[in-house]
């Protein structure tokens, strides 16, 4: 492409580069003032000095969470409910997705499965059914409240099964004829041929459960049973309900807080995602299109 | 042969099993549960025990000045969200688009995705931290002499606050889509347009966006069925009392009305509603993507 040489499209050249780098900037600052936060000293935190850097240095906060059993209790439950979750969502949507990437003449059960899975994934009964039936089945308090309640991950199905169908239908002709069975195939030759596609859809799934607040704090009557976001939520965020709140109160409740031991807590909830995002940031634009305009 | 096709199909039953249950339990049993909303369910006597009252409670909630209010916040903020979640990542994708230092592109691009990874919980901590007495927000007022604001506290505001805060989180992921359309546009279109002397206005106005017209068409009609969802996380997370008037949105309405005060019945009324709704909108909203589009889900 010939480029412009005229004053104005530099200008416009920089200008540009400028603002891109600001709203950049933008997307990093919530990281960087928490941590700030986290490593100033308790006073200064408070007292709203912290802006763009740290103030007072100090650990105290890290050194505090360190003897923290109730956070360290949550941390556990959100790695087990996160490991959890994400294996049987990919093994019962791998399992799900295969035989519905067959035409029905294959699989005759395969339309109709298809259509139960778009009504479930557009319709659902709301919440409160929703809330009454897991608690029928006993759930509530348990680990698996937090790694089933949230159902099939029937979007991710569908991805799957669209990346299945894509595949070159020669591969599974050549298994069938050396006699391997369906699961043969669908373990020893599809899911291999699948690697981008499920990593995606794992690293996906893991956000999902590790940042998923909403079914801990319903799903779970004991706070010594909240996962890590729930007990952040509860401790950082929650206010009062009271509708006789007055604009006073809501400032001193907020005043009230540990500034910098929450910022310490909340920096180390970001740290798993940390790890994980430059896996995230190889997979996801695929796994963005695999959903976007198809054919 | 047909022996042998059955036999494989009766493994392909076993496999979708465990998915079928799941989908039972969690999503085909709670809909059973629907009934409540033209019930007065009483825990005690169950959905088989309670009385039927019709659509009693539709007339009630349809009553509440509350629901009123809720239908319009929930409107006005997610209706915000889907025009400013279309057109800024759009404004955005542009911007990159005309960089040429890559190493730079790449940079920016790597960072912008990362808040979407993030939470509400933290982003919501994190935004009541910044915007908080105390916080960024009013030590940068300060410097301009300007008073100390308590923005979370003030209905007049928390909109407008909400969108923002949600457009600056998802924008660099809603880029996504556009930014690969964008590559995938032919070459020869810009090399043409260049010796018609075409500047680069002129090539964004009259190349790229009709280039990019299909995409942004069909995101903004995928946008129609979300029409209801203002986003319970991030509004859970950032409201207070203070600001239900203009913040309180369907989502959230529901679960105080249910899980809070218990009115499982009237709850579940609005939550159907919402369902229905949605429902509607979704499925005219694919018909439609798929006609103008060629979209399809599967």
């Amino acid at each position: 492409m010939v480029r412009d040489r005229t004053f104005w499209s530099r200008a416009f050249d920089v200008a540009n580069i400028v603002i891109l780098g600001l709203i950049t900037l933008s997307c990093l600052y919530p990281l960087w003032y928490t941590f700030c936060l986290s490593i100033s000293n308790k006073s200064a935190a408070n007292a709203g000095l912290v802006t763009f850097y740290p103030i007072g240095f100090s650990l105290v906060s890290y050194k505090e969470i360190v003897s923290d059993i109730k956070f360290f209790n949550s941390f556990w439950i959100s790695i087990q409910r996160t490991i959890l979750g994400t294996g049987i969502s990919l093994l019962v949507g791998i399992m799900m997705a295969y035989p519905l990437s067959k035409s029905k003449e294959e699989f005759r059960a395969r339309d109709i499965i298809m259509w139960v899975l778009i009504f479930c994934m557009l319709f659902n009964g709301g919440l409160i059914p929703w809330y009454i039936t897991v608690r029928n089945y006993g759930l509530l308090d348990t680990i698996w409240a937090l790694v089933l309640a949230g159902g099939l991950p029937i979007f991710n199905t569908i991805l799957i099964m669209n990346f299945f169908r894509s595949l070159p239908k020669d591969i599974e002709e050549a298994a069938v004829i050396d006699g391997a069975g369906p699961w043969r195939i669908l373990f020893g030759i599809v899911v291999p041929c699948s690697i981008p596609v499920i990593a995606t859809i794992t690293l996906f799934v893991g956000v999902y459960h590790w940042n998923e607040f909403f079914h801990g704090l319903v799903l779970m009557s004991d706070a010594t049973k909240y996962p890590l976001q729930t007990y952040i939520q509860q401790l950082v965020v929650s206010i009062p309900t009271n509708t006789s709140l007055t604009p006073d109160q809501y400032k001193r409740l907020s005043e009230l807080s540990n500034q910098s031991l929450n910022a310490a807590k909340v920096f180390i909830a970001m740290i798993p995602m940390l790890i994980v995002y430059p896996f995230l940031q190889r997979y996801f634009v695929a796994g963005i299109m695999l959903g976007a305009i198809k054919e | 042969m047909k022996g042998k096709r059955g036999n494989v199909e009766k493994h392909y039953y076993l496999m979708v099993l465990p998915g079928l249950v799941w989908l039972f339990l969690f999503s085909i049993v709670p809909m059973v549960g629907i009934v409540m909303a033209f019930q007065d369910y009483n825990p005690g006597l169950g959905i088989f025990g309670s009385e039927w009252i019709g659509l009693e409670n539709f007339r009630y909630l349809m009553q509440l000045d509350d629901s009123k209010q809720v239908i319009i916040n929930t409107l006005i903020i997610s209706s915000g969200k889907i025009v400013l979640n279309l057109l800024v990542p759009l404004i955005f994708a542009l911007l990159l688009n005309e960089v040429t230092q890559l190493q730079y592109k790449k940079l920016v691009q790597t960072i912008v995705y990362l808040p979407h990874f993030i939470s509400w919980v933290i982003m919501a901590s994190i935004v009541i931290n910044i915007f908080g007495y105390r916080g960024a927000i009013n030590t940068i007022r300060s410097w301009f002499g300007l008073e100390p604001r308590l923005f979370m506290a003030d209905p007049s505001i928390f909109r407008q606050l909400v969108i923002g805060t949600d457009v600056w989180k998802s924008f660099g992921f809603n880029a996504v889509i556009f930014l690969a359309a964008l590559t995938s546009i032919n070459p020869n279109l810009y090399e043409a347009a260049t010796i018609d002397g075409a500047n680069r206005w002129q090539k964004t106005r009259y190349v790229t966006l009709p280039e990019l017209k299909p995409t942004i068409v069909l995101l903004g009609v995928l946008g129609l069925g979300n029409i209801l969802n203002a986003g319970f996380d991030q509004v859970y997370n950032l409201y207070n009392p203070l600001v239900y008037s203009t913040g309180d949105i369907l989502d959230t309405w529901i679960y105080r009305l249910g899980l809070t005060n218990l009115q499982f019945s009237l709850a579940t009324a609005a939550g159907l509603f919402k369902s229905v709704v949605s429902f509607v909108l979704i499925t005219i909203s694919y018909v439609l993507a798929y006609k103008f589009a060629d979209y399809k889900i599967f």
